[in-house]
């Protein structure tokens, strides 16, 4: 069968089953296991409203649960058990995290996803902050933004060909087709460089691809944040003399603290999965290995599902303190 | 800042100029991409895209018409014609017949062929090959210029991308590949999300709030971890890798993000709505069918573009849960990683694949940037 007719399939079974399930469950309910009438018809409608939002959940639930929450899991399981050739799995306790400890490339991964870290969330929240506050109230402040945010729809993979260009290096006998390679030229350069070669820098050659597309997400976030700062506080500032650095590092910046923390945390979060961009443009060569990729090339190049699987124990494990904030965040909200 | 630049004219411009700058720095990437993919390979490789807008001086080597076209006049053999293409408007600064030597002469002068006569070429491309015997041999003699050449785009690596049939070159393929993907893979999640949300939202149950809490924290766990299970687990049940498998991993994946989204929003709906309908004798399912889901329309559609842009741009999924050893349901982002890795020279091909699949989701950003915005401030100030 033709794939794209396959998916209208899909989507038309999809769709019509998500609403046949809601529809005939709900009868089910109302009709024949809890009848609104008879001697019973009170205790029955308490009955079915007590079931019915487990109706409402369950297909959610269930594909949360076996698409998120059991393979946390179940990777854990793997990480400390070994593929027996033949088929079956042997349990090696925590040989697998000893063998990828003793890996200089995962400790490459870790330093250079430490880098990222540290460079990508402040970079994109500082170029988003400065970009809200200067396009706040200027005439063509929303064309200037919007073009600014337009990298977020663009993917990892585009973006790493678009950047692979800026970075692309020629002989130096000819004309340099890369910008950055033309600029160093122009500003008096001698020898075209291939930055993506050169170890330690070339992790902020990567870095600089996320950078531009997540500058876009923190602007749009703060922009809003910074709007919602009550007028007479800046206004009070002003009649006091302040400048506008004053104002914007003492008055702002402090009134949208909590917003900079989910900006910074939201990227932190992304940091942790970058993998296309590497894959793209490097595949962790020269130096730039970071821990998603490392555990790709694991998983599916070398085959080994125990030491993939520990290496994304690791990831999970940098997660886990931002999980825990948003939850408990989250929880503070709703009471 | 502004209330106070608006008398400070300096610090205005200063704002004025800095904006701008970062506003440049941001779009020339993309720009460079979309220019080279107008370039023929010749041209990418030769000359930075920014010199695309100007004419540009090239070395080209030509050739004069074959001696077959040549005509006698009084006594002498004369092959006469323009070197270049018609409607090319090329300024020839200096030419030459050798290899080696090929700015020998200036325009309106006149060379002597070996194989006996003469050839004269002028600045525009015109030549006069005169000669007392007939030329012989089967092709032109060859001509070497450097000629100024006016900006020159064309559409031929798009017709090649998308239209070329057999070539491994074509994106047509990988572009229909992905748009069956990612249609199914965000339609499905919302209906099946927007169910859950309301019940989170306004029925009241035992447990409630330790779900959200859950939806909470699975916001956050890397899809990494759910990489060899899920294969695993669909290899066992008989999915294998495919569609299926790919559209079930996605709606996984999307489902927290679409719980929170929606279920944010309907708890801010009013309350007196939907306790009036209920008072009315609505049942649940009229409640949500024909109350909520009409007035959420703006949280769905900020999901749905969220859900599609990811799944547009994906690559992991796609790599681990859909493409198989065949390659025949080859996503676009995949092929053009494909492209980097084995043919990383090929600008040309690469530039206009990689546009190909970035102008769809271009597209959708510029038409609902609105309920772009809309859905990253519900999902993400708290």
């Amino acid at each position: 069968m033709h794939p794209a007719i396959q998916g209208l399939l899909t989507i038309a079974i999809g769709v019509s089953g998500c609403i046949g399930y809601f529809y005939l469950s709900n009868q089910v309910l109302d009709k024949i296991l809890f009848p609104a009438r008879g001697p019973n018809a009170g205790r029955n409608i308490n009955r079915a409203n007590m079931i019915r939002p487990w109706l409402f959940l369950f297909p959610a639930l269930a594909a949360l649960g076996l698409y998120l929450a059991y393979p946390v899991v179940e990777t854990l399981r793997l990480s400390l058990t070994e593929r027996v050739p033949g088929g079956g799995y042997e349990w090696v306790g925590l040989d697998n995290y000893a063998q990828m400890v003793a890996e200089p490339k995962f400790w490459e991964a870790m330093r250079n996803n430490m880098l990222w870290l540290i460079v990508v969330p402040a970079l994109s929240t500082a170029f988003g902050l400065l970009v809200a506050q200067l396009t706040d109230r200027i005439r063509w402040g929303s064309i200037a933004k919007s073009l600014i945010f337009m990298p977020m729809a663009i993917s990892f993979v585009g973006a790493s060909v678009i950047w692979k260009l800026v970075y692309d290096t020629r002989p130096v006998e000819q004309d340099q087709i890369g910008m950055l390679n033309a600029l160093y030229i122009f500003f008096g350069g001698t020898e075209p460089q291939t930055w993506l070669t050169i170890p330690l820098w070339n992790n902020f050659f990567l870095m600089i691809v996320l950078i531009w597309i997540q500058t876009g997400f923190a602007m749009v976030i703060l922009s809003a944040a910074l709007r919602g700062i009550p007028e007479e506080t800046v206004e009070a500032a002003i009649l006091d003399g302040a400048s506008p650095f004053q104002i914007f590092f003492k008055i702002k910046v402090p009134q949208i603290k909590t917003t900079i923390l989910v900006v910074w945390t939201t990227i932190t979060i992304v940091v942790l999965k970058v993998f296309d961009i590497v894959f793209a443009m490097t595949n962790g060569q020269w130096e730039t290995q970071v821990l998603a990729n490392y555990m790709f090339d694991k998983l599916f190049r070398a085959n080994d599902w125990g030491v993939g699987s520990a290496a994304a124990m690791v990831i999970m494990l940098l997660v886990t303190p931002i999980l825990v904030w948003n939850v408990r965040n989250a929880r503070k909200e709703m009471e | 800042m502004s209330e106070i630049a608006g008398t400070r004219p300096a610090l205005r411009w200063a704002v004025h100029a800095s904006v701008l700058f970062l506003v440049v720095l941001w779009v020339v990437p993309t720009l460079g991409l979309f220019i080279s993919s107008f370039r023929t390979a010749d041209q990418i490789a030769t000359s930075g895209w920014w010199r695309a807008i100007f004419p540009s001086e090239q070395n080209l080597t030509l050739r004069s018409a074959a001696p077959d076209t040549q005509v006698q006049e009084n006594g002498l053999y004369v092959i006469e014609g323009n070197l270049f293409d018609a409607g090319t408007k090329a300024r020839i600064s200096k030419w030459g017949i050798s290899s080696r030597e090929i700015d020998a002469f200036e325009p309106g002068q006149t060379a002597e062929l070996r194989k006996g006569g003469t050839i004269t070429v002028q600045a525009n491309g015109d030549y006069r090959m005169e000669n007392t015997q007939a030329f012989t041999g089967s092709r032109g003699s060859r001509v070497f210029v450097t000629a100024e050449l006016p900006p020159e785009f064309t559409l031929d690596n798009y017709h090649k991308v998308l239209l070329a049939e057999d070539s491994t070159d074509s994106m047509a393929k990988a572009f229909f590949n992905t748009l069956t993907v990612t249609i199914p893979a965000t339609i499905i999640p919302i209906l099946v999300a927007a169910f859950a949300a309301y019940a989170l939202a306004w029925m009241d149950f035992p447990g409630r709030a330790l779900l959200i809490a859950a939806v909470v924290g699975l916001l956050v766990v890397p899809l990494q971890l759910a990489l060899i299970p899920l294969l695993k687990f669909h290899l066992n049940i008989g999915i294998g890798k495919g569609y299926l498998g790919v559209w079930l991993a996605h709606t996984g994946f999307g489902m927290p993000l679409a719980i929170y989204l929606l279920r944010n929003y309907m708890a801010g709906l009013p309350r007196d709505l939907i306790e009036n309908a209920r008072v009315d004798g609505a049942t649940e399912f009229q409640i949500f069918t024909k109350l909520i889901l009409p007035l959420s329309f703006p949280a769905l559609a900020s999901f749905a573009i969220f859900q599609f842009l990811w799944t547009w741009n994906d690559l992991l999924v796609a790599k681990v849960f859909l493409i198989d050893a065949s390659g025949e349901t080859t996503v676009m982002t995949n092929s053009i990683v494909e492209l980097l890795g084995t043919r990383g020279g090929n600008w040309e091909i690469l530039a206009t694949a990689a546009f190909v699949s970035i102008a769809v989701p271009l597209v959708v950003f510029f038409a609902m940037q609105k309920y772009l915005v809309r859905g990253l401030l519900a999902g993400s100030v708290k």
